[in-house]
């Protein structure tokens, strides 16, 4: 076997997967996944058949914070079917510690002990503090319902500013609410001279509501225990089995080896699934307690309150320009909602977007500092994004403020301060270097997609006669860094794992090709996209690939899938991977045909001694070859087969520019999305079908945050939006067709010229409706509305607006707050 | 979202269902297209100890012609009513309201006399067979009543239905020449109206509004005034009297009352009223 570490800057020249010669890479393949999806074949956890399995039920605090007085479970016990119930102290002694956070950004940050059950106090509503086991799922969510639970009620920490305060705590233990305060402020006296000298100020200030991922599978989970040799095999809808696998064996105290983690279909995540959780734990534990197999899957109400949630932020954000709007500095101040605990990200979702609140644009100076705080509300983490929708949000919506403050149109302002072309690698005033990038094109091209001008020239003439029914037009132009990551940056934020991945490229005899990738698809496709990206190389077709994967026992080392990272990293190592199978093979080849490697050429399929086009050697042969190894060079080992641990050189930076245009009802404050236009740029793509498809539901699940999505807590702690009835997750109804283009800026860190794509749609889409929005209303003097912009928003907003007008007065969303 | 236990037992017939109905007494529940009762089941909210799942009558979906008016079958499905020559002919507003209630899942399995025995004043269906004058007919031990649908909704979830009764059909009277307009406002296309108007115009106007009050209301007011010869934008002004609009999470009952309003006023234009 042929193993290479390798954390070379690739050269951006073999960028071109897509060059001449290619005919895989760049086509539209439909998925290889969808037949089994779509005709229910597919299996997720709940689908799998365990003979014998129990079924857990949790006992979730109806009480957003207090302490637990008592929990009888003699009750629960004598239900029908019930085979044990315990509470979080009769499982005190089954963890090692508590559910573990990944990321402990600073040294001295705050991370409360945050059992799978409570034992002393809840922190939120759905903190899980007593368990059911029994025959059925339904015995055991009736017993459910009679385990008897004491609290002692504690105040509801809700209002972040508020937390902030430390007037109650969550926490009484930790001493303050705030879990840390983080900076990244490289020269404070530069952003005190650009702010000094500048003729420009905006200052805005955001609220980034807090979104529930609703994924379309729950999540579940299901642990069987070998019967001899203490085993465990957890089937769980997660988007980590890699990582699942560690920080069980971390917790539990069962030896890694033991544990053998399998994703199997996994009906998406946007983030939610990339976290341990209390009943992945719970489950592992009664499984080895009870010596059978233990199942869970979550209800939807469950999912609402126990699944973390995403976004939850104050935003302060300050832009400095001089009189022509050129941006001399960026100031953001931020409070961050982490929930009542840290999950195993939570702490470094802000820093995510940490690095990019400058967007798109050349500054000078730049400051961020985020505080963080803990509430009694469900624990935030990743989602579809995580951190930086929300950094690009700030950015975009204060770049129109500044348009209206220096009185050019938003896509001037732009123009005046994208980073231009040549200066890529562009190193940020953040610290990153953007790998590569042209915004001006994805602008120019999207402006005339949505056809602005004419819109503009309807909007006038609406606003002219007086019309009810306001048009406005918003632009977005957003970058993002994923490909996560580095390793060696991850470290310096001290993230506790790297960021590379690992792949295995084997030939089998008959000349058919397994890939094992550490990637870890749950709706991305990438059975489709890495059997293409082989084919491509090998030139065979990608029904001759098979792609293995979310198995610990097949692929043992991975680092899974989120933040986009999985083309980039995971991707371009199986790229590594197959040209050393082609490399070995190539010298299989000269041998055989007693050429030098050299003299070979790979063509159709084969290796061809050049100029001599009959001696030649088809990669079937080579394969069987190899695996005889009857006449193989000397010192070669047998099979065709290579390994690959990749570690990026840096992120990916995609980038593009979205245009919405609405149509707000002055009458009703319904917001009508008339279209829009995405001109995205995520470099070479592999499979286009599958980019779109990502885009789309990016772009979706982005305008759900600007319309419809809030996951809203009422004072004393209670999630009023638990169902689908009261969380609008928007549906295809909702939205026009997309007009969708691309621009191809290859990203020269990996050999593939590949960036990411599954977040760009949600990171570009919020601000480009929001600000379309407030040009509809910008001729009332309106500045901003908060998100999600909801009928009865809009409507009180044009009220005050018109009550003060006259007054010459700008209305902000905070006045006219119903 | 996993229900209590219940039974559960088919009717064969509307006899048969009307006989369970007596045996198990309000214990037991009527189960048509499911789409109301089913998800307050799973959130505990409903416990029934008996379902009689009377969804597979036959006898009971059709839509006839009475000669001045329609009789619809209680178990004709929303997507039935929505493409039906006779209803959309006659009654070609009834049509186009179950068109628009829920997505089409709702309306493949969704009954009409299963959403006007549930009461939700929320629904569509009920404020429209209110604004047309329509009757509903009722089975019980006792025989059959019609009952007005101006006397049916009694308050929250509650109706005239007796717990040993059977919704069999609904009639609505033909208004072939009748100008409508439906003016459903919801956040997605799929939810229930935070407020709903129906407007009929045949001689006299008639205007049915859905979700602004724990029944399904006339905007009588708005009616009056009308037939006083008031204009279609003054009498949209009083479409709020009368009405008791809750408030929620989509709307404040101020909010409420302003969209029946503007939505009675658009519904009037639309009408020519």
């Amino acid at each position: 076997m042929t193993t290479v570490e390798t954390n070379e800057e690739a050269p951006p020249e073999a960028a071109s997967g897509q060059g001449s010669g290619s005919r895989i890479l760049g086509t539209r393949r439909l998925r290889r996944e969808d037949p089994a999806l779509l005709s229910g074949e597919a299996r997720f956890v709940d689908d799998l058949q365990i003979p014998g399995a129990l079924h857990v039920a949790f006992v979730r605090s109806p009480n957003a914070h207090a302490a637990i007085r008592s929990v009888d479970l003699k009750e629960a016990l004598a239900y029908p079917g019930v085979v044990a119930a315990y509470s979080g102290a009769d499982l005190r002694d089954a963890w090692a510690g508590g559910l573990p956070c990944a990321w402990p950004v600073t040294a001295d940050m705050k991370a409360p002990l945050h059992l799978p059950l409570a034992v002393e106090q809840v922190a939120y509503v759905g903190d899980a503090v007593a368990v059911v086991v029994a025959r059925s799922a339904y015995e055991a969510v009736d017993a459910s319902a009679a385990v008897v639970v004491e609290y002692d009620p504690l105040p509801a920490v809700i209002d972040l500013e508020a937390a902030r305060s430390d007037a109650e705590l969550v926490h009484p233990s930790l001493g303050t609410n705030v879990s840390y305060v983080w900076e990244l402020i490289p020269d404070p006296d530069a952003v005190a001279q650009a702010f000094a000298s500048a003729t420009h100020v905006v200052s805005e200030r955001y609220v980034q509501q807090r979104l529930i991922p609703a994924a379309m599978e729950p999540r579940g989970v299901c642990v069987v225990p070998e019967v001899f040799g203490g085993g465990l095999t957890v089937y769980s809808a997660t988007q980590i089995p890699h990582i699942l696998r560690t920080m069980l064996a971390v917790t539990t105290g069962v030896p890694e080896a033991s544990l053998r983690v399998v994703a199997p279909s996994v009906g998406g995540g946007f983030g939610s699934k990339l976290n341990v959780y209390a009943e992945e734990l719970v489950c592992v534990a009664l499984a080895r307690k009870l010596g059978r197999p233990v199942r869970w899957t979550e209800e939807r109400m469950e999912a609402a309150q126990a699944t973390i949630q995403g976004r939850g932020q104050i935003q302060n954000i300050e832009l400095a320009a001089d009189a022509e709007g050129k941006l001399l500095a960026v100031r953001v101040e931020l409070l961050a909602d982490m929930g009542a605990y840290l999950q195993l990200v939570t702490p470094g979702i802000p820093l995510l977007g940490a690095f990019l609140y400058h967007g798109v644009y050349d500054v000078g100076a730049y400051s961020f500092r985020c505080t963080s705080v803990f509430t009694t509300k469900t624990p935030t983490d990743a989602y579809r994004g995580a951190g930086r929708p929300e950094a690009t949000y700030a950015i975009e919506r204060a770049m129109d403020a500044l348009a209206r403050k220096v009185g050019v149109a938003p896509e001037e302002i732009r123009r005046r301060n994208y980073i231009a072309p040549d200066k890529f690698p562009y190193p940020s005033p953040a610290g990153l270097v953007f790998d590569s990038g042209n915004y001006e094109p994805t602008l120019d091209r999207a402006l005339q997609i949505a056809n602005v001008d004419e819109v503009r020239a309807e909007q006038s003439s609406r606003r002219a006669v007086g019309a009810t029914r306001h048009l406005g037009v918003g632009i977005s132009t957003y970058v993002e860094m994923c490909g996560l990551a580095p390793s060696r940056v991850l470290a310096s934020l001290n993230y506790v794992a790297g960021g590379w991945e690992a792949a295995t490229v084997r030939v089998l005899p008959t000349a058919k090709v397994q890939v094992v990738t550490g990637t870890s698809p749950h709706g991305q496709g990438h059975e489709t996209s890495w059997s293409m990206i082989v084919a491509d190389r090998l030139q065979i077709q990608p029904e001759d690939v098979e792609v293995l994967h979310s198995d610990t026992s097949i692929s043992p080392f991975g680092l899974d899938t989120y933040g986009s990272r999985s083309l980039a990293v995971g991707g371009t190592a199986i790229a590594l991977a197959t040209d050393l199978v082609i490399d070995k093979a190539r010298k299989i080849a000269a041998h055989q045909l007693e050429a030098a490697e050299a003299d070979l050429v790979y063509e159709g399929g084969s290796f061809a001694v050049r100029g001599s086009p009959d001696r030649a050697m088809a990669f079937a042969a080579v394969a069987f070859e190899a695996f005889t190894a009857h006449n193989l060079p000397e010192g070669t080992e047998p099979l065709l087969q290579a390994s690959v641990n990749w570690d990026p050189p840096n992120f990916t930076f995609p980038f593009g520019t979205h245009i919405a245009v609405v149509e707000v009802d002055e009458e009703t404050g319904f917001v009508r999305l008339v279209s829009y236009a995405a001109v995205d740029d995520c470099g070479n793509q592999v499979n286009p079908l599958i980019v779109e498809g990502q885009v789309h539901g990016g772009i979706a699940q982005g305008i759900a945050q600007a319309l419809w999505e809030d996951a809203v807590y009422d004072e004393a702690g209670n999630l009023l939006t638990s169902t689908f009835a009261d969380y609008l997750v928007p549906s295809a109804a909702e939205f026009p067709s997309f007009d969708l283009d691309h621009t191809v800026t290859p990203s020269p860190t990996n050999v593939l010229g590949v960036k990411g794509v599954g977040e760009a749609g949600t990171i570009g889409s919020a601000p480009a409706v929001i600000n379309a929005i407030v040009d509809a209303l910008s001729h009332l003097g309106i500045t901003d509305i908060d998100m999600p912009a909801s009928p009865e928003r809009v409507w009180s907003l044009v009220r005050a607006a018109r009550s003060a007008s006259g007054s010459g007065k700008e209305t902000t969303a905070q006045e006219a707050r119903p | 979202m996993i229900p209590a236990k219940f039974d559960y037992s088919r009717a064969s017939s509307a006899d048969d269902a009307l006989a369970q109905l007596a045996e198990y007494g309000d214990e037991a529940k009527l189960l048509a297209g499911g789409h109301s009762l089913l998800p307050l089941m799973k959130l505990r909210l409903a416990t029934p100890a008996r379902l009689v799942d009377i969804g597979r009558l036959s006898e009971l979906s059709y839509v006839r012609d009475g000669g001045d008016h329609l009789a619809i079958g209680a178990l004709t499905r929303h997507r039935t009513l929505e493409t039906d020559p006779l209803v959309r002919s006659h009654v070609a507003v009834l049509a186009h309201v179950a068109g628009q209630v829920g997505d089409p899942q709702v309306r493949h399995r969704g009954t009409i006399g299963g959403s006007i025995s549930h009461g939700d004043a929320a629904s569509d269906l009920p404020a429209a067979v209110l604004a047309l004058g329509g009757t509903f007919v009722v089975r019980g031990p006792e025989g059959q009543r019609e009952i007005p649908a101006s006397e049916f909704h009694r308050g929250f979830l509650e109706t005239a239905l007796a717990p040993d009764e059977l919704l069999t059909e609904i009639r609505v009277p033909k208004s072939s020449g009748a100008t409508w307009s439906f003016q459903k406002f919801n956040r997605r296309a799929q939810d229930w109206a935070i407020v709903g108007v129906v407007a009929v115009r045949n001689g006299s106007t008639a205007i049915g509004l859905v979700n602004m009050g724990s029944v399904p209301l006339r905007a009588t007011a708005v009616e009056a005034a009308l037939a006083d010869g008031a204009s279609a934008t003054d009498a949209a002004e009083l479409a709020g009297e009368g009405t008791e609009p809750s408030s929620d999470l989509n709307a404040s009952s101020e909010f409420r009352r302003h969209l029946a309003r503007v939505l009675v006023r658009r519904a009037l234009e639309e009408v020519g009223a």
